[in-house]
């Protein structure tokens, strides 16, 4: 990475940033708790006569997405920011959203669900809503979430997707932290990212309806169609991230990244910031003998079936991490999801799952080097535990 | 990725600026040539309570997101937190604990085991900024005792955070814990 283009900044700054060089035409937010600095910013940018008058402060979150449904149905590029409790209160727009395949981009700043109130990290609130349709992309470091918001647009807006995306970045531990970051080039955006083309918009000259009745003759094709359009997407996120490496120089992968997995038996599968704490791990394990890599999730929707199945092949045990629970199955998403894919292929590699850093507990290095060794315990001798938490304090209950 | 990482730990009370304190060294370390990261203790803040903030410094790149459990440098805001904060927790005989107080480092009973310093920031800060800020000040101390940060580069970040006159005293008063922190050590 060049140093002489990097600036220190916060993660949230580094996105709002990032936004405003896409161009958005409509901004709206909801601008009080649990909004986070990146419409702060943007506000900021406004006032200073950095970016255009863009941005219209609403009374809630479900108003915030039901003013982007409009914006977009005209034809704007349109974004909005928000996390946890204001996340699930889109959620019913959420499914118009992407129902009327409007390509709007939204950050989610990932953090608990309350009760008990929790204003800390962990991925609940954007999992809760992986059946809204919604393409989910999820960034290990500000660089990255900076960098996927063009991507997300650009993927968004292609016209064999025209689905929404959220591009997910840990809360507090991405959108606080102060870290140099390449501020997305303003200078190469129009090479990466044209203007947004709709294929049709609301026109009164030109009268047209959307998301409207679909009776029972009707409305299982269109979900089909939804379906089809994710299917479309894989091919276009590995573009998005082949085509922003040629024009800015950067690749943070395509729908999953590895590191040292090519080899490895013990195969790592996380996403989101935990990644990095992971591959400072690995380097000092396989040091010490220990065969193990990690599979980055960057795409968690479309979930990355083949590519996961293809990076897996050298793996003796598979491990996921989850900041998610679904309660009542007692297993995280990524888990639930890797299971899945694999079972009716003829992998027969035994996954375990761990969830951890839940309402915002910390991740040590130490925490990921036990549960590593848990894995190899797991080669030697078959599951014994398919699935717990790995940070549970016993003491409290 | 034996490579040394250093690893700072600013105590405070919310309101002090420790968070902007972990910000300012980031960005003068940058500058010095170092990758860094600064991030809270994410917490719930008021005003008074006590807080902390890091700063994590390293030649090349940093993935790393979990917190600092073991610190290389404590930096300690207000003196009156020793009493209700552990601020020597995860220090070892290598690393360095600065305090701003008036008092002589004897006088504070931490169970630390590494070397205590005490900088009279308050003083400095009342004599140049003339208010009771220290985070800044305490940045020029943590220069002059540590030698990790090239003095330039913290007077640098400061004046580039504040702007006009509150910047040009800031920076004064950053020289001038530098200069009595270095021939205190």
């Amino acid at each position: 990475m060049d140093r002489e283009n990097m600036s220190v900044v916060d993660g949230a700054y580094a996105v709002a940033h990032a936004v405003n060089v896409c161009k958005p035409d409509v901004v709206a937010a909801y601008p009080i708790t649990p909004q986070t600095n990146i419409v702060e910013h943007i506000s900021q940018f406004i006032a200073d006569g950095e970016m255009d008058d863009v941005s219209i402060n609403v009374e809630s979150e479900h108003s915030a997405m039901s003013l982007l449904v409009g914006a977009s149905s005209v034809g704007a590029r349109a974004y909005s920011a928000t996390a946890s409790q204001g996340l699930v209160l889109m959620s019913e727009v959420l499914f118009n959203v992407s129902g009327m395949r409007l390509p709007i981009v939204v950050t989610v700043v990932n953090r608990a669900m309350s009760a008990p109130l929790s204003i800390w990290n962990d991925q609940q609130d954007s999992i809760s809503q992986r059946d809204t349709g919604w393409i989910q992309l999820y960034a290990e470091d500000v660089q990255e979430a900076a960098d996927m918001t063009a991507q997300a647009f650009k993927i968004a807006e292609n016209s064999n997707v025209l689905l929404p995306v959220m591009v997910c970045m840990d809360g507090f531990i991405l959108s606080h932290v102060y870290e140099p970051v390449v501020l997305l080039e303003d200078d190469l955006i129009d090479e990466f990212l044209p203007g947004y083309s709709p294929l049709a918009v609301l026109d009164p000259d030109n009268p047209k309806t959307f998301g409207a009745f679909a009776d029972p003759g009707a409305y299982t094709e269109f979900r089909y169609l939804q379906e089809v359009a994710m299917k479309n997407a894989i091919p276009v996120i590995e573009d998005a991230a082949d085509e922003f490496k040629e024009v800015f120089g950067r690749y943070q992968g395509g729908l999953i990244d590895e590191y040292m997995a090519e080899d490895a038996e013990i195969m790592i599968i996380a996403m989101g910031s935990v990644v990095g704490t992971i591959k400072e791990v690995i380097p000092e394990l396989r040091a010490k003998g220990v065969s193990v890599g990690i599979i980055k999730i960057r795409s968690f929707r479309p979930f990355p079936a083949e590519a996961i199945r293809k990076a897996v092949a050298s793996a003796k045990v598979i491990v996921t991490l989850d900041k998610n629970i679904s309660i009542g199955l007692g297993e995280g998403a990524l888990f639930t999801e890797t299971k899945s894919v694999i079972y009716n292929s003829s992998i027969r590699t035994p996954v375990i799952g761990f969830m951890l850093g839940h309402g915002g507990r910390d991740i040590p290095k130490a925490r990921i080097e036990q549960i590593v060794m848990e894995a190899g315990e797991v080669m030697k001798r078959g599951i014994t535990v398919e699935s717990r938490y790995a940070d549970l304090k016993e003491e409290l209950l | 990725m034996t490579e040394k990482t250093i690893e700072i730990r600013i105590h405070g009370r919310g309101g002090q600026g420790s968070v902007t304190a972990a910000e300012l060294l980031a960005v003068a370390a940058f500058e010095d040539g170092w990758y860094c990261q600064a991030f809270p203790m994410f917490g719930v803040e008021r005003r008074g309570a006590p807080v902390f903030a890091f700063t994590r410094m390293r030649k090349h790149p940093i993935k790393l997101r979990s917190q600092i459990y073991e610190p290389d440098y404590v930096i300690v805001q207000d003196a009156t937190l020793t009493d209700v904060v552990d601020v020597a927790a995860g220090t070892n005989a290598g690393s360095l604990i600065i305090i701003n107080s008036e008092k002589e480092p004897g006088q504070f009973n931490l169970g630390a085991e590494c070397r205590v310093v005490t900088v009279d920031a308050t003083k400095i800060a009342m004599d140049i900024i003339g208010r009771p800020i220290v985070n800044t000040t305490l940045l020029g101390a943590f220069a002059g005792l540590t030698g990790e940060i090239d003095l330039g580069c913290i007077k640098n970040a400061v004046k580039a955070r504040f702007s006009g006159k509150i910047g040009e005293v800031n920076a004064e008063a950053v020289q001038k814990a530098f200069e009595m922190a270095g021939c205190g050590s």
